[in-house]
């Protein structure tokens, strides 16, 4: 590298550097730094050391060491089960259509994928309040059921309700790089595996995963990282059991004014969040190699 | 030769994107020999790739019936077919190793570790790619990535192989060299091969039998010698290689065409309209025949690529000499002696 292609390449990546640097760091140490000390007493923070936030998240209150109560590291873990079980079936929806729209001729396809994306042209709020009138027992579905002569689901602020609004949210993005993963996928691999003599579900496993399995694997962390954060959703439609971990740090920082305890609810959850991705993308680095 | 192979009646229609229907297979008969090397030679379009995907089960058939050693194939899906197919794009699994890749076939039967290792070993040898088995297939270059697709699609031992234009991707001395090379591996393992180009060149190098196929039909079958000589009808005769074709009327042993040249024709002519062919080797520079003038002399090292304008008029004819004292120039007179025996006859003029 020349002296002017290194002149050229900071000049290049300086305003990146900028912005991430001030708008990305910058709050994230503001957050670390919180995440540290006492909360005020009317909100903001008092400038001593308190690590009694993190005892807090991870069952010991305010210094008792008596008394063990996991409570958020129970909603933590709820929040990656339901934003696992979100992937899975995110997973199970897009991953058929992909194959389905990477056959059809191309105008058709075009016409799918903009259906695909079409909900990103209305506001998420009004989306979920959709799913609010669709849901409630006096709502569309629960008319549908009564019409037919059944009870109602009483699917609306449960746990239920808060996956059916995850997928709905998130299955744009699990399909669209599950798609091109899946159209880029060579169709002579899957005639040679046949002709080879493998048997469909031979060739589904051998050949057809493992040559899809960047884009599941992109499809998933991009699904899954939003989900374990994600407030709006249980806030809508969860009610009481379906709150989630991002609900936590929300009302840490606007209900109760808990600023440093909202922002160590954040630091953990992140950490969490970058060790299963480590975890996930070193696995899913393996099973490619080894295929 | 038993046969091995037989289709019969093989039809395909495709509809176009114009809302068109396409006859991809127009009623195809053919039988493959066992350990025979037949080879399906055609322009693009022709069918002949359809064909060998019909064998192969990756496309049906509308009707017709294909048939191995008395086994009805005509239903029966890809996996369940004993033939095992060379891609023209290799089609090499990416994710696996060479080994892994040759060892597939065995792999999806159950073969164990131990019988699929020496089986793969045998087959990496064969084909000359020794030690190679740890690559993945992007680590070789193309002619070994075609050995390996060789290797993979001959582990499993399949009666019959299918060959979709292998050798198209590798540069010209690779592929001549690869030519001999397949067919003496044929030879070795002693199983049929179908083998699709649309190189005529190649066709006549490698096989027992070609078979010339347009527009979804079998134009003429026969052994390389057959074809060439005596094609069948004009597109075969203009297909393999170039050649000299005249259109005329014959009587009493001679062809008249219509610019008025008189061709000598072997014994036994039929009278009534005809086409003669006569391959530009077999033309000779001599003292008396065809009287024309050179328009082209090319030289090509051993041989001298002529065009020549007959004074009698018609299409310049083409002649392959070889070189020696007498290498005639441009517009230079020559006079072109042929053997009437050399001359193929074929009835009509179309």
């Amino acid at each position: 590298m020349t002296p002017r292609d290194r002149g050229q390449l900071a000049a290049l990546l300086t305003p990146v550097t900028l912005f991430l640097g001030i708008f990305f760091f910058g709050p994230l140490i503001i957050i670390a730094v919180y995440s540290l000390l006492s909360p005020g007493l009317y909100g903001g923070v008092e400038w001593s050391f308190y690590h009694w936030n993190f005892g807090r998240i991870f069952g010991w209150a305010d210094g008792l060491i008596e008394v063990y109560e996991p409570v958020y590291l129970r909603i933590l873990a709820r929040s990656l089960g339901l934003a696992l079980l979100t992937v899975i079936v995110c997973l199970i929806l897009c991953y058929p259509v992909a194959f389905w729209i990477a056959r059809l001729p191309q105008r058709a396809r075009m016409v799918f994928l903009f259906l695909i994306t079409l909900p990103f042209f209305a506001s998420l709020i009004v989306r979920l309040y959709a799913w609010l009138l669709i849901l409630k027992p006096s709502g569309i579905l629960g008319t549908l059921f009564a019409a037919i002569g059944l009870d109602p689901p009483e699917i609306l602020y449960t746990q239920t309700a808060v996956i059916l609004g995850m997928v709905y949210i998130s299955v744009p993005f699990m399909f669209l790089p599950l798609f091109s993963s899946v159209d880029t996928l060579d169709r002579s691999l899957i005639e040679a595996s046949g002709d080879l003599g493998a048997k469909p579900w031979q060739t589904f496993l051998k050949v057809i995963l493992p040559q899809t399995l960047p884009g599941i694997a992109g499809g998933s962390v991009i699904v899954f990282i939003p989900a374990v954060g994600n407030f709006i959703v249980p806030d809508i439609l969860g009610g009481a059991q379906g709150l989630m971990i991002g609900n936590m740090v929300e009302q840490q920082f606007l209900a109760s004014r808990n600023w440093p305890f909202g922002s160590a609810l954040a630091m953990v959850i992140m950490a969490v969040v970058l060790v299963v991705l480590v975890v996930f993308t070193s696995k899913a680095a393996k099973a490619g190699a080894s295929r | 030769m038993p046969d091995l192979l037989t289709i019969a009646g093989a039809r395909r229609a495709f509809s176009t994107p114009e809302g068109k229907t396409f006859l991809a297979l127009d009623g195809i008969d053919l039988t493959v020999g066992d350990g025979e090397f037949v080879t399906l030679l055609g322009p693009s379009g022709c069918g002949k790739t359809t064909l060998l995907r019909a064998i192969a089960g990756f496309e049906q058939i509308d009707s017709g019936s294909i048939t191995l050693d008395g086994t009805d194939l005509t239903r029966l899906a890809a996996h369940r077919r004993p033939v095992n197919t060379v891609f023209q794009s290799y089609a090499l699994f990416p994710h696996m190793t060479v080994a892994r890749n040759v060892g597939y076939a065995l792999e999806v039967q159950g073969v164990g570790r131990g019988d699929r290792e020496a089986k793969v070993a045998d087959a990496l040898d064969k084909v000359g790619l020794n030690g190679l088995g740890g690559r993945k297939p992007a680590q070789l270059s193309g002619g070994q990535q075609q050995r390996v697709a060789l290797a993979r699609a001959i582990v499993a031992q399949p009666r019959l192989l299918l060959l979709d234009e292998p050798l198209s991707a590798l540069d010209r001395n690779l592929r001549q060299a690869m030519q001999l090379e397949l067919k003496d591996l044929q030879h070795r393992l002693g199983i049929s091969f179908v083998f699709v180009t649309h190189d005529q060149e190649e066709a006549l190098t490698m096989s027992d039998r070609v078979v010339v196929m347009r527009a979804g039909r079998v134009e003429q079958a026969g052994t390389p010698r057959e074809i060439f000589r005596k094609p069948a009808n004009r597109f075969v005769a203009e297909f393999i290689g170039e050649t000299n074709l005249f259109t005329g009327m014959v009587s009493a042993g001679t062809l008249v065409t219509a610019s008025g040249l008189r061709l000598d024709l072997p014994n036994g002519a039929a009278d009534g309209p005809a086409t003669a062919v006569l391959r530009p080797t077999d033309l000779t520079l001599g003292s008396s025949g065809l009287a024309g003038r050179v328009t082209r002399a090319v030289y090509l090292g051993a041989d001298l690529q002529l065009r020549v304008a007959l004074d009698s008029g018609g299409p310049d004819i083409a002649v392959l000499a070889r070189d020696s004292a007498f290498a005639p120039k441009d517009g230079d007179r020559v006079t072109l002696s042929y053997d009437p025996a050399a001359v193929h006859l074929m009835a009509g003029t179309q």
